[in-house]
């Protein structure tokens, strides 16, 4: 069961990270790293697979984060229905404007993704009747028949299973004729076609889902957080998780955990240095593409390969 | 009935004229050949038949339905497979999951059964990659069936590239300069693969440099110059054609020698 190995040994480290996790501020960061990872591994699936770029993903952060603040705290609705509703709200967006943006290739595509980026968080902000505009609002804690998640401990847990299941789907997906579609429109997108393969479906079908999967991970932020600003949907964020994608490794879900793993941690050793974080990830994002373009964990595995 | 009909296909860019008011057609079962000077529009037709180019004006018909305009994936679900001058191998991928790509019509599409790994996709799956690797065989690459494609050499490339586009199981094959850059020897084992191909009732369209082979293995034989045709008929016929011999295989004849 060679395809459950690296699952096997994630869920083995997710297990025993708490007995080295000495108090909640720690617990807070697997958190964040975890959320952050479930977008990566996500958005990998466009970026380091099929090839495709996206310079706007945390605006479906935000519009998921938003479904749920505005739909359960302003609305009443239960929480988990809020979700799944962002969820298919920010599906059925990103379907409609992926089929024009997605024709475009290389820088084209880069500014068209964020603009898409940006114009959400505008309308985040304008919209302060609904949203509290860069005030934020805040959220209600989530519930799901009769039990809340409130302590860190029990969203750590939430996080880590989602986590698991989400690189369960992904790497079901790389590993079936649609994930080898994907990857043939990184490969060649001509032989693709003349294979059969629709691109532009497949370019429209996988941004959907890295949306999706990004949704998904805004509410579960805002409930977590109990709070939202349009910040979760800022440019910087964006930049952040094409980065994580890029450090942790092109084309491979773990490297993108990696990625997260990383990228979350070191603005929390570097809060010191407020302001210089903007810095540090431009750093390293520029370092990483000289240095290793395909990435942390594949450059890494090839060695092994080598060297083995 | 043809299989394939070109009628009056014509394509420009800019003021080149890559193809002029091209007529032929293929019958079913047969090897054609296509051949001519560089340049003279042999991979337009192909790029104008396989839906990756739209003709200026013409028609294309394949298999009875006018096809023309059609887009590549449209092509390939009617039975049209192909194969490239340069290489388009998908290096970011294992060599069977090259070839695995070219029966993509034959598999499960489906989104969430894909996310959830069904059981049945996942069955059909281990089918494919099992054909995938007997192709692999077929076409003389069988060592390289664990490899990944950047780790294959130029020649094994090429016949992956065959592979990939017979797992479509093609109605109709068309072969970009597959014996180009390769030595006598492996040169020769494509002929006999060629061959094979056509064996098994296939249709093959071939582009192809090499004389020895083309003569060999044609029932048909198109000339192309600048655009337009130059001649058609059977290698004897062709062979013996002054105006051929003046174009082209006089200038081949002189590079050989
Ligand atoms: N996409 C394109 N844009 C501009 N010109 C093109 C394009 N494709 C082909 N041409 C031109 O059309 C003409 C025919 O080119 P084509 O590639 O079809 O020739 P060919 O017969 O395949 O030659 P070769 O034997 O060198 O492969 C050439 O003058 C070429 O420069
Ligand atoms: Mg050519």
């Amino acid at each position: 069961m060679g395809r459950f190995r690296g699952l096997a040994a994630l869920a083995l480290i997710i297990a025993l990270l708490p007995l080295a996790l000495p108090n909640n501020y720690y617990y807070d960061v697997a958190i964040r790293i975890g959320m952050n990872a479930i977008i990566v591994v996500g958005l990998n699936l466009l970026i380091g697979y099929a090839g495709q770029i996206s310079l706007g993903h945390a605006g479906f952060v935000g519009l998921g984060a938003y479904a749920s603040a505005v739909l359960s705290s302003r609305f009443g609705w239960p929480p988990l229905a809020a979700m799944l509703f962002g969820m298919a709200a920010v599906g059925v967006i990103a379907f409609v404007v992926a089929r024009p943006i997605l024709r475009l290739r290389g820088h084209y595509l880069a500014m068209a993704t964020l603009g898409l980026g940006i114009i959400i968080y505008m309308v985040l902000v304008n919209e302060s009747a609904w949203t509290g505009g860069n005030d934020g609002m805040s959220v209600r804690p989530f519930s799901l028949l009769g039990l809340t998640l409130a302590s860190e401990r029990a969203w750590y847990w939430v996080t880590g299973a989602v986590l698991l299941g989400a690189i369960l789907l992904a790497n079901n997906i790389v590993d079936s004729p649609v994930g080898r579609a994907l990857r043939a429109v990184h490969g060649s997108e001509v032989a693709a076609q003349v294979a059969g393969i629709d691109t532009t479906r497949y370019k429209v079908r996988v941004f959907v889902l890295s949306a999706v999967f990004a949704s998904a991970v805004g509410s579960m932020m805002a409930h977590y957080l109990g709070f939202v600003s349009p910040q979760v949907s800022s440019f910087f964020h964006s930049i952040e998780l094409v980065t994580m994608v890029v450090v942790g490794g092109m084309a491979s879900t773990y490297g993108a955990v990696l990625g997260a793993a990383i990228l979350t941690t070191l603005p929390q050793l570097l809060a010191t240095f407020e302001g210089y974080e903007m810095i540090t990830f431009g750093l390293i994002l520029m370092l990483t593409v000289i240095f290793l373009p395909r990435g942390l964990l594949p450059t890494i595995a090839a060695r092994l390969r080598k060297a083995g | 009935m043809a299989l394939l009909e070109v009628q009056a296909l014509s394509r420009s860019f800019g003021g080149v004229h890559a193809v002029q008011d091209l007529s032929f057609e293929i019958e079913p079962g047969k090897i054609y050949s296509i051949i001519g000077p560089n340049g003279a529009g042999k991979t337009t037709v192909f790029n104008l038949i396989t839906g990756l180019y739209r003709p200026s004006s013409g028609r294309v018909v394949f298999d009875g339905s006018n096809v023309t305009g059609k887009a590549p994936h449209e092509l390939a679900r009617r039975g049209v497979s192909r194969t490239f001058q340069n290489l388009q191998i998908c290096f970011n991928m294992s060599a069977v999951e090259n070839v695995m790509v070219g029966a993509h019509l034959r598999l499960d599409q489906g989104m969430l059964g894909s996310m959830l790994r069904l059981p049945a996709l996942a069955r059909r799956d281990a089918v494919c990659r099992e054909e995938a690797a007997e192709l692999m065989r077929f076409v003389g690459v069988g060592k390289y069936i664990g490899a990944l494609a950047d780790a294959m050499p130029y020649g094994a490339l090429k016949r992956l590239e065959i592979a990939r586009a017979l797992a479509a199981r093609p109605k109709m094959l068309l072969l970009d300069e597959p014996a180009a850059g390769l030595n006598p020897t492996e040169t020769h084992e494509i002929d006999e693969l060629i061959q094979k191909i056509g064996v098994s009732g296939v249709t093959v369209v071939l582009v192809e440099h090499d004389m020895k082979l083309v003569m060999g293995i044609s029932d048909r034989i198109l000339v192309l110059d600048y655009g337009r045709k130059l001649a058609e008929g059977t290698a004897r016929e062709v062979r013996d054609n002054p105006e051929v011999i003046a174009a082209y295989l006089g200038v081949v004849a002189k590079a050989a020698a």
